[in-house]
């Protein structure tokens, strides 16, 4: 009981020090709140379909952005997916990399956009460590 | 303009600024001023209008010197002519002389005329020539005759020069006769002398009188000129030659005139002598003429100079008379001054044009630059409407977040320090939240992009819902609270219930939060009934204002609006002969107007702040907002909503007396088979278990009796109003209540109670129930009323239809379970209790908003199905299914929501066209219509319009949060669990 509640505890700090460092916002809260018995994997499923899904994108925004003619659309489409993805599990700097990253593709902006695709791929890198850390520390 | 633009958002701000360009350069006006060099157009209208005031001084000028030039011709004319007059009269009688020298010295012979005889005649006739000195006759001596003349005479011929005896010379011309002034002359040879020998020469050879030119006189030391006329022996024939004349010859007859006295006389006659000056002139050599009259010297006015020709008979020699005006013509002030003024009036009209030119250029600039700040004023109120929306939007997040955190940090081991902290801070982020909400509303509206419902709703329970809110506050302050709805309000309304409530929760929460004393009363009439009323009352209370109608009100206290008082709200509910209920109810209006006033006994509003009530933000001052908090927008949101019910917001205040806030709203009215609808459950089921009890109030106060009528009216009860408790009994004829209602302080002003009802009801057998209405009852009151009789019932107020039921029924104890109304429990319960159960399909491309709004979704009890792309979602939709909602996203590859919407819809069209008897079996509803609801990130561009457009019903944020959940999904099934359940 003790070691669980340690345990609690110590997760909470650990979630609550990702929020202030505006890694995470409400909805990875919400997220939380959705995790209960009947559904006890329910955000590590989330999590880690996130982490799949993203890696898959970030491939893919690479790629198409190593084209000779880039196909901006397609670019959008994924960085649609990405911006989805991440603001539905509350990581929120990835989130705002991605708006940022939509405006570059909307002014077909080469440069903006590979900056932007390495923030993200930094951003993701990031996120993805802290949100280990915290389920290493949860399970 | 933010109308217009709503579709485009993106480019709200540079759309509009571009159009505003264009705008601008399309009522580009005509301006006739130009625009530049306004100096060199002043300069150069100077320049022309001085040329202009020359011309017209030259003219003015020229006309005056003309009159000079004219005076001047005519005066030297004049002296000329009299001149030459006088001239004339003198050498005839020179002449005369000589005819009587000749007739009487040479045609007699003797001679009768002597030295004597001449001296005498001539001094007695010299009146005839005053221009003559004198008059002499000298005559012609050859040399050979010298001698003899010389010794007849008895002296030698003198020179002129030096009265010396006269050289040889051929002939001479020795004066024998001289008048007396002359008399010097007497033997001087007239030829010795070169003037006189010249003139004698050519006297004779013409035969008329001839002058010399002029010369010093002897006697005088006056210019004059000698007239010589000659004097022949015989009469010569008029064609007689030079020789027959010199032949003819026997003497020569002179005179000298003095010229300069003659003109010196003659100028004195004559006026304006002063003026001009005159010279006279031998002009016979014309290179050199000689002055007979006036100073050598050139004086006087040069410019203008006459001259006039003078004959005076000697066609030899010729004179001229000049005259010239002693002074300079005078300048000739009209003209100049003419010529100035006229310039003078000119240059300032010049200069007035000059000035206004610069100063429309000026105007004209200031307003381009004003308009084109407008345009930028008006860009920037959008940009700042859109950036609130934005804002407000994305502080909801992180607040969300921090509430979040709160809860599960409220849900950890905490001490009661530490609870009673974090309870606060949570208390405080929801207030955050509630204001972000209203300024979100308040974007909203600005932006123009809140729209209004428009379903059945019933207003009484709308307010009574109102009420309950405030019911606890009301109640500790001690205040009257109450609501009154006029029977001639329709009970089910179409229109926004949310928006209609969120301005009555403000206008009455305002009052609750302002008043400490006395009431606050909710009123709804129709607003023509109002109106009507009003003109009906307002001059009878006027007139009877003195007698203290002002304190007929609710809580006897006075409030702001004198006219809203009971006399007046007598009429509104007893006037039942309104004309306009008879227009309204035969369906020619659709629209019920409302007229909703909410009236207070608060602190009122400064008359200085009352102007800038309704601007957003602003409160009376800052000492207000210290004490009793809130930011001021909760007035402004409601007048744009009450303006987007077509209706307008106003009030009366008086400070320290309280505040009367009226506004009237439009609504449709509602068909009486609409009430069938699923819908039905948006409004209380009120139970009819006391339809046909009767009741009697006992209150002294008519507007608070009609208040608790009105709700007891609602409940089919028979109401009887009294105002005290004796005459209770005296109303008994109409039957015996089934219960009494007492107010307080009726009952504390009032005998005792028990004593009462004894002696009133103590013969009966079964006695009413009696019933106490407090506001505020302290324990000891309580356990006093038990004693006096009230152990049935005790309703605090405010009052509300469904509270006082639920009392009654405690009181008669009415067995029958009463439906307990709608319990709106809010968070999770209430939406498990919705969607457990409910098959969702989730439509989204993207995996992990997939499975997070299953997850979301399952958690709240409903079966979920998901589907990747919306042609995976027809599949799954083919008729018939077993689906009671879809969550759609709306972007998504291949087919994006809209269009699988759509799809779905024309899908269930066909199916209901298409088997209308068949659809009974496969579920609930009679026709396939299956609630889509969008899921957009964006929820300040997905406007419930857009979806609408494509057969959405609603739409939800995403990411999903518990409450924007449950405000879309009640709506859906609500309605379906009423009629289930």
């Amino acid at each position: 009981m003790d070691v669980v509640s340690q345990l609690q505890r110590q997760f909470v700090e650990h979630a609550t020090s990702l929020y202030r460092e505006g890694y995470l916002d409400d909805q990875f809260t919400q997220l939380l709140k959705l995790q209960d018995e009947s559904n006890p994997d329910f955000v590590v499923e989330v999590v880690s379909l996130f982490f799949e899904d993203t890696e898959k994108l970030l491939n893919n925004l690479t790629t198409a952005l190593q084209q000779e003619s880039i196909d901006y659309k397609q670019v959008d489409a994924h960085v649609h997916q990405f911006k989805g993805s991440s603001s539905s599990i509350g990581a929120q700097r990835v989130k705002n990399v991605c708006v940022v990253f939509r405006n570059y593709c909307d002014e077909k902006n080469l440069d903006g956009c590979l900056v932007c695709l390495e923030q993200a791929k930094n951003e993701y890198l990031l996120v993805r460590n802290k949100l280990e850390a915290l389920f290493n520390v949860s399970l | 303009m933010g109308l217009k633009m709503q579709g485009h958002h993106h480019h709200m701000v540079a759309v509009s600024l571009n159009s505003d360009q264009q705008l601008g350069t399309k009522r580009k006006y005509t301006s006739y001023v130009p625009r530049t060099h306004q100096g060199k157009y002043l300069a150069l209208w100077i320049i022309a209008f001085g040329f202009a005031a020359v011309h017209v001084y030259r003219c003015i000028d020229a006309g005056h010197q003309q009159r000079i030039q004219e005076g001047l011709v005519s005066m030297c004319d004049q002296r000329a002519r009299m001149l030459q007059d006088q001239f004339s009269v003198c050498v005839n009688h020179v002449h005369a002389l000589a005819v009587l020298v000749s007739t009487f010295h040479y045609y007699k012979n003797p001679s009768v005329i002597d030295q004597e005889t001449f001296a005498e005649y001539t001094a007695r006739t010299a009146f005839e020539r005053p221009l003559l000195s004198g008059v002499a006759y000298a005559q012609r001596v050859l040399n050979s005759q010298r001698e003899d003349f010389e010794s007849q005479h008895g002296g030698t011929i003198r020179t002129m020069a030096n009265k010396e005896p006269s050289p040889h010379r051929d002939e001479y011309a020795p004066v024998i006769f001289a008048q007396e002034t002359v008399s010097y002359l007497n033997l001087v040879d007239m030829m010795s002398g070169e003037e006189d020998r010249e003139n004698i020469l050519r006297a004779r050879s013409t035969g008329k009188a001839v002058l010399t030119s002029p010369f010093k006189l002897l006697g005088s030391h006056h210019l004059g000129v000698v007239l010589t006329i000659p004097v022949y022996k015989s009469k010569l024939p008029p064609n007689a030659s030079v020789r027959d004349r010199i032949e003819a010859t026997v003497g020569y007859l002179g005179g000298a005139f003095d010229v300069e006295s003659l003109v010196e006389n003659l100028l004195g006659q004559l006026a304006g002598n002063q003026e001009i000056i005159v010279k006279v002139y031998d002009v016979t050599n014309m290179s050199d003429p000689l002055i007979m009259y006036g100073r050598q010297a050139q004086y006087g006015d040069l410019t203008r100079v006459r001259v006039s020709t003078l004959d005076f008979g000697d066609p030899f020699r010729k004179h001229q008379m000049t005259c010239r005006y002693l002074h300079k013509a005078p300048i000739s002030w009209t003209a100049i001054t003419t010529a100035f003024l006229g310039y003078v009036i000119v240059f300032l009209a010049g200069y007035m044009f000059y000035t206004g030119a610069i100063h429309i250029v000026q105007v004209e600039d200031d307003f381009h630059t004003m308009q084109q700040l407008k345009v930028r004023a008006e860009a920037a109120d959008v940009t700042k409407s859109q950036f609130l929306a934005t804002v407000s939007h994305e502080i909801r997040t992180p607040m969300n977040g921090i509430l979040g955190m709160l809860a599960l940090l409220l849900d950890t081991d905490l001490s009661s320090t530490q609870r009673d902290y974090a309870q606060t801070a949570q208390a405080c982020g929801r207030a955050l939240i509630t204001l972000i909400n209203e300024v979100l509303d308040r974007a909203k509206i600005e932006a123009g992009k809140l729209e209004l419902e428009a379903v059945p709703f019933d207003l009484r329970s709308v307010l009574d819902d109102v009420l309950s809110l405030f019911s606890e506050k009301s109640r500790n302050k001690g205040i009257e609270l109450a609501v009154f709805v006029s029977d001639k309000v329709p009970q089910i309304v179409m229109g926004d219930p949310g928006r209609f409530r969120q301005v009555i929760t403000n206008l009455v929460g305002n009052s609750v939060k302002f008043t400490e004393q006395g009431h606050i009363f909710v009123q709804v009439h129709l607003a023509e009934h109002s109106i009507a009323v009003h003109d009906a009352t307002s001059d009878s209370c006027l007139s009877g204002r003195s007698d203290g109608c002002q304190t007929n009100t609710l809580s006897g206290r006075e409030a702001a609006d004198d006219q809203n008082n009971w006399d007046r709200f007598k009429h509104l509910i007893a006037d039942e002969e309104f004309p306009f209920q008879v227009l309204t109810s035969d369906g020619i209006s659709q629209n019920v107007n409302l007229m909703v006033s909410v009236e207070d006994t608060g602190i009122g509003i400064p008359l200085h702040a009352q102007k800038l009530v309704f601007m957003p933000f602003m409160q009376a001052d800052s000492s207000t907002s210290r004490h009793y908090g809130g930011t001021g927008i909760g007035l402004s949101i409601s007048k744009c909503l009450v303006e987007l019910m077509g209706g307008h917001i106003s009030f009366i205040s008086r400070p320290q007396i309280g505040s009367t806030f009226s506004f009237t709203a439009s609504f449709k009215r509602c068909e009486q088979n609409m009430v069938t609808d699923p819908k039905r459950s948006l409004y209380d089921e009120l139970p009819t278990a006391f339809k046909g009890l009767k009741a009697t109030i006992v209150d002294t106060k008519p507007i608070r009796a009609a208040v608790t009528r009105y709700h007891l009216k609602r409940l089919g009860v028979f109401v009887e109003v009294v105002n005290s408790i004796r005459t209770v009994a005296s109303v008994l004829g109409s039957g015996q209540p089934d219960m009494i209602l007492v107010e307080k302080d009726v009952w504390l002003s009032g005998d005792d109670m028990s004593n009462i009802r004894a002696s009133v009801f103590g013969h009966v057998l079964k006695s009413p129930k009696m019933i106490l209405l407090a506001t505020n009852i302290t324990g000891d009151e309580f356990d006093k009323a038990k004693a006096a009789g009230f152990s049935d019932t005790l309703i605090m107020k405010p009052l509300r239809a469904s509270m006082v039921a639920a009392c009654l029924q405690q009181v008669f104890g009415t067995g029958k379970k009463v439906e307990q109304g709608r319990v709106m429990a809010n968070g999770s319960v209430y939406l498990r209790s919705l969607l457990c159960g409910k098959k969702i399909l989730v439509v989204d491309d993207n995996r992990v908003n997939r499975r997070v709004a299953a997850g979301a979704l399952k958690k709240f009890g409903a079966e979920v199905e998901c589907a990747d792309c919306g042609k995976a979602a027809l599949d799954l939709l083919q008729i018939p299914h077993g689906f009671d909602a879809c969550f759609m996203d709306i972007q998504m590859p291949e087919m994006d929501g809209f269009e699988a919407t759509r799809r779905i819809r024309e899908m269930e069209e066909k199916q209901t066209s298409g088997s209308v008897d068949g659809s009974c079996d496969t579920g609930t509803t009679t026709e396939w219509h299956l609630p889509i609801l969008a899921m957009t990130a964006d929820v300040i561009h997905a406007t419930f319009e857009e979806c609408q457009k494509s057969g959405m019903d609603g739409y939800v944020s995403k990411p999903f949060q518990e409450e924007n959940l449950y405000q879309a999904v009640a709506k859906f099934f609500e309605s379906k669990t009423a009629t289930n359940s």
